[in-house]
Order: C-alpha cells, then sequence, then structure tokens
C-alpha cells in the first residue's frame, strides 16, 4: 500500500509547488521541468525499458509541438470551440502518425543499426525544417498566443500560473500513464526484449513487434511534451526537432539514470534547473553537462537514479550510517578535486573569452586576480591535482565500507 | 550412410498425427562445409526422444534448425505436421514447440518469477496487452508459482535470474522451456555441468514435465539418455547413423565404433 | 555543361577522398572495436585547428606535418584513458561515450578560438591558379589536396597489406575476436588503429581548414556523412568505405549544382501549387536544397535493404 501512496503525494506537491515558489521565473521553470519529465520519460520508454538508443527522439516531440502551434493558431478566435486543455491529445497523435510511419521503417532493425536509423531520421527531418518554411515557419518559427483559445471555466489561460497548473495536470496523467504500461505484459517483455531480445521470440513474441509498440507509445507520449512546450512558449522553431534537442533528451535520461522509473525525471530536473541557473552564472555551462555526462557514461552508468537506489536495500537494513563516515572522508578531496577542476574551467573561460571584452581582471569572493596571471592557474591546477591524488586514497576507504555492508547484510 | 528407420508403413494422415517432429533430408551448409547431411528423422507424438552423438556432429546446429534459429539449406522440417521451414522462432514456439538453450540463455536482470512469468505470457493468451496489469492476473502468478515449484527455484523467486548459481540457471532454463505448457519440449543438454545428485533431480523434472508430452533431448550423460528415452537417434559427421530403441542402440555395432565405444561402462 | 561536369566531377572526386580520409579511419575502429566513433569529425576540426595555429607561429607546412601527429596524440591517450574504461560497460556506453566527447570537444574549441571562423589560409607557395579550362580557374590549392588524399591512400594501402601489422589490422577487421586469440596484443593493436584513425582524420583537417571554413560547427556538420558513408560502404570493408566516400562527394557536389526543381520539370503543367503550403515548399525546393538531405536517405535505404552495405561482410 505504501507504494500507491507515492501518486496521490506527488499530486499534493505539484498543486502545492506555486505556493513556495510563486515567482514567474519558478512557474516557467517547474512548467518546462515538468515537459522535459515527461519528454525524457517518453524517451526511456525505449532505451531504459526495451533497450533502444534512439539518436532522433527530437523528431517527435518536436512535429508535434509544430502540429499543436498550428492547431493553436487554427482554435483562436470567436469561432473557437476546442479549448487549450484538450491541444495536447493534438500532440499525442502527431507523435504517435509518425512513430507508426517512421517506426515501421526504424524498428527493422536493432543496436547500432537502429541508432543510425534515428540519427538518418532525425537529420532528414531537421533538414527539411529549413525546405518545408509553411510548416516550420523558417529561421523564425512559429508562433501563436494561447489565450486566444476558447476559455475554459472562465479562463484564458493567458497567465503563467493557470499554464503551470494545466501542464502539471497532463504532465501527472502522462506519469502515471507511462508507469503503468511498464507493469502491463507489454511493458514486462519490452524488458525482457531488452535483457536479450534473442530468448524473447523462442518463448513466442516478436521482438520487431515489441520494439515497434515501444516506439509508438514513446511517440505518443513525446508529443505530448511537444504539445505543452507549444502551449507554454506560444513559440516553435526548428530547434526542437534538431540533433541538439536530440542529444539533450539523450543526456538528461542518461544522467538521472535509464535503469529506474524514476531516473529520467530526476534527470530532467536537474539538467532544466542547471540550464537555467547555471547559465547565469558561467558561461561554460554547456561545457560542463559534457563533462558530467562522460563522467556518467564513464563512472556511474546507472545514472544518479542508480546511484541513489543502490543505498536502499542498505537503508532498509539499517546499515546506512557505516557508509556515512567512508562518505565523509571521500567528500573532502572529492570537493577539492571538484574546486580545481570548476577553477580551471572558469579561469580558462574567463582569460579566453571574457578577457576580450571584459579585460583579464576577474574576481572570486571578492578576491580579484587576473585571469591571465601564473598564481590563480597555479591554484586551479594544484587544487585538481592534489584532490585528485587524495581521493585515489580515499577511494579505497569507501570500497571497504561498501564490502563490509555487503557482508553484514549477507548474514542477516 | 543413410537412416535406419524403423518404422511400419503408415497412411500420411495417420503418419503425420503420430509424429511430433519430422525431419526430411534435412541439410545445411556454413559456407562451403555442411553441418548436417541429410538426416531423416522422426519424432513420434508423446514419446521421449535422445539424440545423441560425438562432439561436432550437429546435434545443436539441428536443434537451431528446428527452432528456427538458423535456416535451412535444403529439405523440411514440420512441427506437428506443418512445416517451419522460413518461419521466425516465435511462429514456431506459437506452434507448441519450445526449447532450452545449451549454453544458458535467460534474462539476466529480470528475477526468477519475471524470466518465468515472461515464459507463459503469449500462451496464456496476453500477447502485446498494454492496458491492463499484469500483477493482477491470477492464473499467470500460480502458473509462474507452480513452475518455481517444480524446478525448485520458489525460495530464490525474487533473485535476478543473472547472480543464480550455475545449476539453479540451468534449472531456470528448463523452467523457461516447460512453462508455457508445450505439446514439443526440446531441451538442448539439459543436464551440462550438473552434479550427480543435480542430474537426478533434473532426470525426475524432465520426466514428470514430459508426461503426456513429447520430448526431444541432446544429451551427453548415457545414464541420463537410457535412463528416460523411448527412443534414440545416433548422429554423426551430420548424419543420422541409428534410430531405435535403447537396447537395440547399445547394440548396434556402427553406433558403439562411433561412439559409445567398445567398453561395458557405458552401460546405465 | 560540359565545364559544370568537369569541374563538379574534380571537386566530387575532392571531396570524396576528404571524405575517405576521415570514413578510413572510422571504418577501422568501427569494424575492430565496434566502437561508432562519433568524436572522429572532432579530430578533424582538432586537426583544422592545430594547423591553423601553428600556421601562425611556424608556417603551413610544419603544421601540416605536427598537426596530425598531435592529433593522433590526443586519439591514443582518449583510447588509453577514456574508451578502455568505458569498454566492460558494453557498446552503448561505448557510443555515448564518443558522443560526449564529441560534445566536450567542440564546447572546448569553442571556448580556445571562439564561436566565429579563423583565418585559416591557403599558404602562399601554393596560391595560384593550377589550371584554367572553358574559362574557369581551378587552384592549385585543390590539386594538391588531391595529391595529399591520393599519397595517403597509397601508404594506407602499402601499410596494411605489406607490413605484419596491417596483415594483422586486416585479419581485426573481420574477426576480431580470432585475432585477440591469436595472441596478439588486441589492446595495443586498438590504441594504434585509434590513434592512426585519429592522425588521419586529423590530417584531412589539416588541408582541407583553408579550403572550407575552419569553425567550431565543421565537426558538427560533417559528423553525420561520414556515419552515412561508413555504413554504405559495409562493415569489414575498406575498399567499400572507398567506394561509398566517392559516391556521397560525387553526389553531392553534384546535386549542390543543380539548381532544378519539380516546378521546374513540370513548369508546362496548369497545375501550380501554392506558395505558403506544404506542397508549394516541396513542389519549388531544388535538388541543389535538397543535397544536404540525400546522404540520410542513402542511409535510411541501405540500413533497411541492405545493411552489409555495398561491400560489407558483416552487419551493422
Amino acid at each position: 500500500m505504501k507504494r500507491y501512496a507515492i501518486w496521490p503525494l506527488a499530486a499534493l506537491v505539484l498543486l502545492a509547488l506555486p505556493f513556495v515558489f510563486d515567482s514567474g521565473t519558478s512557474l516557467t521553470k517547474m512548467s518546462l521541468m515538468c515537459i522535459m519529465a515527461v519528454f525524457a520519460l517518453s524517451y526511456n520508454m525505449l532505451l531504459g525499458q526495451t533497450g533502444m538508443l534512439s539518436f532522433g527522439h527530437a523528431v517527435y516531440y518536436g512535429l508535434a509541438g509544430f502540429m499543436s502551434i498550428h492547431a493553436l493558431q487554427i482554435l483562436a478566435g470567436p469561432s473557437a470551440s476546442m479549448p487549450l486543455i484538450v491541444v495536447p491529445i493534438v500532440g499525442a497523435v502527431t507523435g504517435l502518425l509518425f512513430a507508426l510511419i517512421f517506426g515501421w521503417v526504424s524498428t527493422k532493425r536493432a543496436g547500432t543499426a537502429f541508432a543510425m536509423i534515428s540519427l538518418g531520421l532525425g537529420e532528414l527531418v531537421a533538414a527539411s525544417s529549413l525546405i518545408m518554411r509553411s510548416f516550420f515557419g523558417g529561421e523564425e518559427g512559429v508562433s501563436a498566443d494561447r489565450s486566444k483559445l476558447a476559455a475554459w471555466l472562465g479562463l484564458d489561460f493567458g497567465a503563467q500560473i493557470h499554464v503551470y497548473y494545466l501542464i502539471a495536470a497532463w504532465t501527472f496523467f502522462a506519469v502515471l500513464a507511462m508507469f503503468a504500461i511498464t507493469q502491463t505484459p507489454f511493458g514486462r517483455m519490452a524488458n525482457a526484449v531488452r535483457e536479450n531480445p534473442e530468448r524473447a521470440e523462442f518463448i513466442g513474441y516478436s521482438t520487431q513487434m515489441i520494439r515497434f509498440i515501444s516506439f509508438c507509445l514513446s511517440g505518443t507520449f513525446a508529443g505530448i511534451a511537444g504539445a505543452l512546450a507549444a502551449i507554454n512558449f506560444e513559440i516553435m522553431n526548428a530547434l526542437s526537432v534538431s540533433g541538439a534537442q536530440s542529444g539533450a533528451v539523450l543526456l538528461m535520461t542518461y544522467i538521472g539514470g535509464v535503469g529506474h522509473f524514476l531516473g529520467p525525471i530526476l534527470g530532467a530536473m536537474l539538467i532544466t534547473a542547471l540550464q537555467i541557473s547555471l547559465s547565469d552564472y558561467t558561461g561554460a555551462w554547456m561545457l560542463y553537462f559534457g563533462l558530467m555526462f562522460i563522467l556518467v557514461v564513464m563512472y556511474l552508468p546507472g545514472g544518479l537514479a542508480g546511484l541513489i537506489m543502490a543505498h536502499e536495500p542498505v537503508v532498509r537494513a539499517g546499515h546506512l550510517q557505516r557508509l556515512i563516515p567512508a562518505y565523509l572522508l571521500a567528500a573532502v578531496p572529492a570537493i577539492i578535486c571538484l574546486s580545481g577542476a570548476v577553477a580551471i574551467v572558469e579561469l580558462a573561460h574567463h582569460a579566453l573569452v571574457k578577457a576580450a571584452t571584459e579585460g583579464p581582471q576577474m574576481s572570486v569572493i571578492g578576491i580579484e586576480f587576473s585571469s591571465k596571471a601564473p598564481i590563480p592557474w597555479l591554484v586551479a591546477i594544484g587544487l585538481f591535482v592534489t584532490g585528485l591524488l587524495l581521493s585515489r586514497m580515499t577511494w579505497p576507504r569507501v570500497r571497504d565500507a561498501w564490502s563490509e555492508v555487503h557482508l553484514l547484510m549477507k548474514q542477516s | 550412410m543413410t537412416a535406419t528407420i524403423d518404422q511400419p508403413q503408415q497412411s500420411p494422415t495417420a503418419e503425420k498425427a503420430s509424429s511430433a517432429l519430422q525431419l526430411r533430408d534435412v541439410r545445411k551448409q556454413f559456407g562451403q562445409t555442411e553441418i548436417i547431411r541429410g538426416v531423416d528423422l522422426e519424432v513420434q507424438t508423446g514419446k521421449r526422444h535422445a539424440l545423441i552423438g560425438p562432439n561436432g556432429a550437429g546435434k545443436s546446429t539441428l536443434f537451431h534448425l528446428i527452432s528456427g534459429r538458423i535456416a535451412l539449406s535444403s529439405g523440411d522440417i514440420a512441427v506437428l505436421g506443418q512445416s517451419i521451414v522460413g518461419k521466425r522462432p516465435f511462429e514456431i514456439n506459437r506452434l507448441g514447440l519450445s526449447r532450452s538453450f545449451q549454453v544458458t540463455n535467460i534474462f539476466p536482470r529480470l528475477t526468477v518469477f519475471e524470466n518465468i512469468r515472461c515464459s507463459v505470457l503469449w500462451q496464456m493468451g496476453h500477447r502485446y496487452a498494454f492496458w491492463y496489469g499484469v500483477s493482477k492476473l491470477k492464473a499467470v502468478t500460480e502458473r509462474c508459482e507452480q513452475v518455481m515449484d517444480q524446478i525448485n527455484l520458489s525460495q530464490r523467486k525474487d533473485t535476478a535470474a543473472g547472480v543464480l548459481t550455475y545449476a539453479e540457471q540451468r534449472a531456470l532454463e528448463i523452467g523457461l522451456a516447460i512453462a508455457a505448457d508445450p505439446k514439443i519440449i526440446i531441451l538442448d543438454e539439459p543436464t551440462a555441468g550438473m552434479s550427480r545428485s543435480e542430474t537426478a533431480y533434473a532426470v525426475d523434472l524432465i520426466r514428470k514435465v514430459s508426461e503426456g508430452k513429447t520430448l526431444f533431448m541432446v544429451e551427453h550423460d548415457m545414464s541420463v539418455v537410457f535412463g528416460l528415452a523411448d527412443r534414440i537417434s545416433v548422429l554423426v559427421y551430420g548424419q543420422v547413423i541409428a534410430s531405435d530403441t535403447p537396447e537395440r542402440i547399445r547394440g548396434n555395432q556402427a553406433v558403439r565404433e562411433a561412439y559409445l565405444g567398445q567398453a561395458e561402462e557405458h552401460t546405465a | 555543361m560540359l565545364e559544370l561536369i568537369l569541374f563538379s566531377s574534380l571537386n566530387g572526386v575532392l571531396y570524396g577522398m576528404l571524405l575517405f580520409m576521415m570514413a578510413g579511419g572510422l571504418t577501422l575502429i568501427f569494424s575492430m572495436m565496434g566502437v561508432l566513433n562519433f568524436a572522429h569529425a572532432s579530430f578533424y576540426m582538432l586537426g583544422a585547428y592545430f594547423g591553423f595555429e601553428i600556421a601562425k607561429h611556424l608556417g603551413f607546412w610544419i603544421g601540416l606535418f605536427v598537426a596530425p601527429l598531435l592529433v593522433g596524440l590526443v586519439g591514443a591517450l582518449i583510447e588509453r584513458f577514456g574508451l578502455r574504461q568505458v569498454h566492460k560497460h558494453g557498446h552503448v556506453a561505448e557510443l555515448l561515450f564518443t558522443f560526449g566527447l564529441a560534445f566536450v570537444i567542440e564546447e572546448v574549441v569553442q571556448m580556445i578560438w571562439g564561436k566565429l571562423p579563423v583565418d585559416y589560409r591557403v599558404p602562399e607557395a601554393l596560391d595560384f591558379v593550377a589550371f584554367t579550362m572553358f574559362g574557369t580557374t581551378y587552384p592549385a590549392y585543390k590539386v594538391f589536396m588531391l595529391s595529399i588524399a591520393i599519397g595517403m591512400f597509397i601508404a594506407l594501402l602499402w601499410v596494411l597489406t605489406k607490413t605484419r601489422v596491417g596483415l594483422i589490422i586486416q585479419a581485426s577487421l573481420s574477426h576480431p575476436h580470432m585475432v585477440a586469440m591469436l595472441g596478439h596484443n588486441v589492446p595495443r593493436i586498438f590504441m594504434l588503429v585509434f590513434g592512426g584513425g585519429s592522425v588521419l582524420a586529423g590530417l584531412a583537417g589539416v588541408i582541407a581548414g583553408p579550403a572550407l571554413v575552419t569553425q567550431p560547427s565543421m565537426a558538427a556538420l560533417l559528423g553525420p556523412i561520414l556515419f552515412v558513408v561508413v555504413v554504405l560502404g559495409g562493415l569489414g570493408s575498406l575498399t567499400g568505405a572507398f567506394a561509398a566516400s566517392l559516391l556521397i562527394g560525387l553526389v553531392q557536389t553534384f546535386a549542390v549544382a543543380i539548381n532544378v526543381s519539380l516546378s521546374d520539370v513540370f513548369a508546362f503543367m496548369p497545375f501550380n501549387p501554392q506558395v505558403g503550403t506544404v506542397l508549394g515548399d516541396l513542389w519549388s525546393v531544388t535538388v541543389a536544397q535538397v543535397a544536404p538531405v540525400i546522404p540520410y536517405l542513402l542511409l535510411i535505404l541501405i540500413l533497411i535493404f541492405r545493411p552489409t552495405g555495398l561491400m560489407g561482410n558483416r552487419e551493422t
């Protein structure tokens, strides 16, 4: 029963958030997080659930977004019949339609071939966005005014707070639906196909059909995300079908963790938050994302969710306190190393990019120094190297603590 | 050398009814090498039929041909009267033929329970349904628990299949083959790598679950073969050199020369 | 018309050879290690930028020799300390690693050299007209590029067919596991192939930089085309990669020169789709505008109908 409680709780949190974070920017941030969460979850239906790596998922998100923005244009005006709240259905249908067409072709192959087909399709659609100016609107994109649609319960959804609730509601039901699908016969077989596509054929299932259905469902929910984005931003441009957008959702999902249902939600929230706030502090935020992604791929293939969930059995067995001293010890050199790395990146960024316009002086915590002088560089590199070396010494402690905990858990 | 099939002549329809698996002049070549060189074999319905032979004879290849993993170069294979040439593995499975693998081929990160559950879903009619949950399906859960009981893995039902011991994984292999209640069970060296007691348990299990069904298996352990089989076929260099009852196989000169050896310790 | 065909053929072959300089290395890496190196085009970009930087201080010719070697060093280090670590997590992880790498390299290049194209110039020694035909000139630098590319091809052929290492690499192309079991130091061969591929890509960048634009997006523009070439040519086949490179090079060069659209071809028909509609867009688009997309169409078609590519012997 405790597991089911998470849903009403989540609904409550979504309802209550605007009372805690009530500024315009917070509302926009939360709306964007919801949209990206749906997008990332739809992507994980392919990657984490069925084992299909796609480099062109933005196609379904973007095309649905464009279809929705055109729908907004059409539905606006005095003869308008449909209120805003049903527009995401347009997105869902568009996503499904294109997934049916492209999916039939893509799922004929698996593995790297499938990934390459998805890349090719993504590039095709992205390139066609420059050709089909009537649908994609060229460089400026297509815009609409959501408040011009028929009112619903007296609301015209011009205000961000109303749009937030619309998005949050659709997000809630989309997430619920996607979770429910994982618990169905199809959802279970999708996992089986991921684990051993060959064996799945010998127990009566067509692996291609499973992949195709997965693809279509995934496209449908990506379409919902696209429609919500159209509603939120009231503008759609070629960026939303681009390779960059496909790369972004891959990044988000992988960093969050492909092995757990919550992973993509975590990743979407984290990356969206960082994207919005980090860009205020540093111009090198894209570089940080890339480095973060590489580190996760190399050392943390389960993502954040994987890291957190690895502790679940430990917490349940009550042994978490045995890990904490080792963690605290390892955290110190890790933080030193991280500060060193950030310092190097920031110094480099400042010296190379900002110095041209602002001059070589920069300040951190009130201390002024030149980004071209040797001392700050020596400090930064020193921090990084020292942190790295010390980390190598403390890391075995963490490993030992884990071995100890594993032993204890085995015995009990 | 061609096969010696000890079969009284039967009318075609009666023949179809009594043979669960029929191989006619089956050939398979990889590049220039012919691995299966004209195999004629018949497994009668309800019988337990073993396939033995030296390493490299092509036994696993034959299994792959029957289950659809690889395509025939020429010849015909009929499962329950239907030709399976050109059919995909899932199509053959849906006809009622289920197999196990010599090299364990399970779903590593799914639990034992989920492994078994996946293998019963199609046969129990659930197809590709994504609109209702699977945990509420009582019939499915009951069947899974029954199978896990049979293969003695009920204690480990929530363990990921990848971390099971080797013997447990072999048991799961058998479980995946029998769970969907198939008409024909084909097992590829089911007791490979098992200890004596594990083998005895496996033989017991195989005997029980193949009651009233057709069993076709490859085995190296002669005690298993002679203990279980109603008929034995011997495959040497891609051809069946004998197909007969166990006693007559044991006494067959050609078989002894090619495989069993002259010494007496190979008796069951 | 003849002039168009002649020059387009020359340019097409040149473009194709450039593609092969990169696709050859990529095919080797993909066939041997199973890794589709997303960052391969990034090595091309690094070659161009390193070449530019060295040319600024020490001249083009030194850059020509040093820059590719530097890129090779970077490639070898990445293989040794990055890819090898990721290898145990599987092919998907390796793919994602190179994907992230391409991303990071682009960001770093942007940071160091800026977002705008840099002024990487043709060296004075080569800045003249090679020949004139039908009134159009053909620059000597392009002839130079062609000769370097051909020279590299011959050298690669010699290494692969006449040296011991080359024979091992050839064997690894179609049977990587067998080669490992024969006792060869496969990790070292991997590092060699990865580094070698990077050198070739870097060389392509050094010579292409002055002719094409040297900018941070050059990797992202060329990357997908490289994959098309490798897939089209087929796994395990360098000749396939060669054929595919030339094919794509010629097709794209010719397509860009053709400014014909459906409306031009069917101008005699009374029916004319409206401007501003989807059909109108499709009707009036020229072949030249569609040219960038043609390789991807080919990619998808090949993967569906002939996944072994033109000459490959293993499926992707």
